[in-house]
């Protein structure tokens, strides 16, 4: 217990120092102005959203073949972090667009994907609180996930080869080229302190999932005698 | 060859019971019926403007009609248990699903073409010259359709509130598979039609994964 | 009935368990069913005869232990291993043809009862299905109404189907849970002289019973499940009796 809150005050000292170096040590960038900075946290919290959907498609994997319940409170608690993180992407985004683009959203296909994405997850939950058995719970919504993971990169595709054929407005040319180096020094940082975020959620989640389990257990036992 | 006889006999069953009762072809024909009527009222459907919402519209119909449609797919075998029946009896688990995802292509697709000439009319398309290329496309489409939504009602009748789930489930999925038919069918109804083999190819890729995927998980999805 | 070549088949339970989420329905049973013997299962509700019943027809997955299928002559059949990674196998596939009855009727209501018998018997791969189907029709007494939906039937009159339709592969392995549910007492009969035909012929049967009735007379063996495990198991017609009524309290 003490040893969960040590490292969450170290990561939250962490993210607050990334913070500060995005702020005041990395340099304004020119065209953008200080909008820009939103990117910092924008990216990588894309980057743990990924990660953490391509953690549950694993988990649910997993699951299919072990039948282990581990598997399945993996892939709940991927789930529900890489939804935290997506929404802070989804709502960032329009943030730093407005200003820059003119307008608060573009149906370009990154943007998109991020949203069909959180849409998919956010079935994928909706799912598992309407089945009521343990096992049947685990099962089904993992085949839903192992799906809607396949859909992935069909949808990415299909939307940029339908946005190619209009007009859309241009976005930055990717972070990491010809960038400076004390933006890639924040960049990192805040790569890492996010990645670290990212463990840490999961991990608590993951013993909370095990436990509400365990609750769940020892209750429908109590219900037979 | 047993996945092939089994599927055969399975297709006859499905096929014989809906055209006994034509229940699901009937309610959905005017479910679709409706939705294109109702959209009409939300612009000015002249040549031009149905040319460039129209495409869309009609395959936003087909998405709903098809997730209403495909939700007694499953849950109808569990009145009598005679799913595991089913299981019992065939060689291959994958038959049941290839037979029902035939089926329901089958009641998709009837239902589209049926749908066409009036959405035609109402919306002053011509479809006459491009028909058997838009029969194709819809084929795809609705396969496209069919393969996950015959997946997804196995797991939305293992739910509550499972008319509301399968929806949920699968529209999300399908985007890829509204983009595609959509564009594919503009390209039809434009000013100088063409057929849009590159959607084509994209829907028949889209229908091969969730195929391929169905075959190795659908034995899954059957379980109790 | 028309004879049906069938390979004497036994059943063996080894250390099955089968929870739901926490939840024991089944703890470690380990049961060896000679081949031709009849078993009536007892117990109450929820200790678990329906789930043990699943898991002898392979259609619920055990958490844990295996179910195999031993021949008469030592050849073994096995069915799926303790653990879930293969995936469910198909007893007929392994060549022991299984019957099982369940508390559904498992046949389609939409359908007559001719079509659900020749559409089970195709699936099945059975020779010449609408011979067969006509063949059960006519042992189950139900000619006249081949022809007419199963919805149109009497409760009593679908578990004959129900129960054709179990038979159709000419089962070496029958497994009955409550097979006497809704029949009237001249069903029971016939259900009873079928069953008894069945044993004789040296079938193998499993089946779920409450109390004592013309069907439990002719089990040669009798088993209480109590809260997931074995409570009494024996072969003497006196303690049978004792096991046998005890579950309808």
């Amino acid at each position: 217990m003490t040893k969960s809150i040590a490292r969450a005050a170290v990561l939250f000292a962490l993210i607050a120092a990334t913070a500060y170096l995005a702020f005041n040590y990395a340099p304004i960038e020119k065209s953008m102005g200080v909008i820009q900075k939103i990117f910092y946290l924008h990216i990588s919290c894309a980057f743990s959203a990924f990660v953490a959907f391509g953690t549950c498609f694993y988990a649910n994997l997993r699951y299919v073949f072990t039948r282990e319940p581990k598997a399945d409170w993996l892939s709940v608690s991927a789930a529900e972090v890489g939804l935290a993180f997506i929404s802070v992407v989804l709502v960032s985004g329009p943030i730093w667009a407005h200003p820059v683009w003119g307008i608060w959203w573009t149906w370009d296909a990154r943007l998109t994907l991020t949203f069909v994405l959180g849409l998919l997850y956010l079935s994928y939950l909706l799912l598992r609180s309407m089945i009521e058995e343990p096992d049947k719970r685990a099962l089904f919504s993992a085949l839903f996930g192992i799906f809607a993971f396949l859909d992935v990169p069909l949808v990415y595709f299909s939307i940029r080869w339908w946005r190619t054929q209009h007009p859309q407005p241009v976005i930055l040319g990717g972070p990491g080229s010809g960038l400076e180096p004390r933006m890639r020094v924040s960049y990192l940082l805040m790569w890492g302190a996010l990645t670290g975020l990212l463990i840490l959620l999961l991990s608590a989640r993951y013993k909370l999932e095990a436990l509400r389990a365990s609750v769940e257990d020892l209750r429908r036992e109590a219900e037979v005698r | 060859m047993a996945l092939f006889a089994n599927t055969t006999v399975l297709l006859g069953k499905e096929l014989r019971t809906e055209f006994r009762s034509r229940e699901l072809l009937t309610t959905t024909v005017v479910f679709i019926l409706v939705v294109i009527v109702l959209f009409s009222f939300t612009f000015d459907p002249s040549v031009g403007e149905s040319r460039k919402f129209g495409p869309g519209l009609l395959w936003l119909s087909f998405l709903f009609a098809a997730s209403l449609m495909l939700q007694p797919c499953f849950l109808r075998e569990q009145n009598n248990d005679t799913l595991s029946a089913l299981r019992l009896a065939v060689q291959d688990p994958f038959s049941i699903f290839l037979a029902k995802l035939s089926a329901n292509t089958v009641f998709l697709l009837l239902t589209e073409v049926l749908m066409l000439p009036i959405f035609a009319i109402l919306y002053n398309v011509h479809i006459l010259a491009v028909f058997p290329q838009l029969v194709l496309v819809l084929f795809l489409g609705s396969l496209g359709v069919a393969i996950p939504g015959t997946a997804f009602s196995a797991i939305s009748a293992q739910a509550r509130m499972r008319e509301l789930m399968l929806p949920l489930l699968l529209l999300p999925l399908l985007t890829p598979v509204l983009i595609a038919s959509t564009e594919a069918t503009s390209g039809l109804l434009a000013e100088n039609p063409g057929l849009r083999i590159d959607w084509l190819g994209f829907l028949a890729g889209f229908d091969i994964v969730f195929l391929t995927a169905l075959w190795l998980f659908g034995e899954y999805l059957l379980e109790e | 009935m028309t004879v049906q070549a069938f390979a004497p088949t036994g059943i063996r339970f080894e250390n099955i368990e089968k929870r739901y989420g926490g939840l024991y329905a089944l703890r470690r049973v380990s049961l060896e069913v000679a081949p031709g013997e009849c078993v009536a299962f007892a117990g109450r509700n929820g200790s678990g005869k329906t789930t043990l019943l699943r898991i002898g027809a392979q259609l619920v997955r055990p958490s844990g232990g295996s179910v195999s299928f031993p021949g008469a002559n030592g050849d073994e059949l096995r069915g799926e291993d303790g653990g879930v990674k293969p995936p469910l196998q198909r007893p007929d596939a392994m060549g022991a043809p299984l019957g099982f009855v369940a508390h559904a009727t498992m046949v389609y209501d939409e359908l007559t009862a001719e079509e659900n018998l020749l559409l089970f018997a195709k699936l099945q791969g059975i020779a010449e299905p609408g011979a067969r189907a006509a063949a059960l029709l006519e042992e189950v007494g139900l000619s006249e109404r081949r022809g007419s939906l199963v919805r149109t039937f009497s409760r009593g009159m679908r578990q004959r189907v129900a129960i054709a339709r179990a038979l159709l592969s000419g089962p070496s392995v029958l497994l009955l849970d409550e097979p006497a549910t809704g029949l009237d007492p001249e069903g029971i009969t016939w259900l009873a002289s079928t069953l008894r035909r069945m044993r004789d012929a040296g079938r193998t049967i499993l089946m779920s019973l409450h109390g004592e009735s013309e069907i439990s007379a002719l089990a040669t063996r009798a088993i209480r499940l109590d809260a997931g495990s074995v409570a009494a198991d024996t072969r003497a017609r006196s303690d049978m009796r004792a096991i046998l009524t005890f579950a309808g309290a």
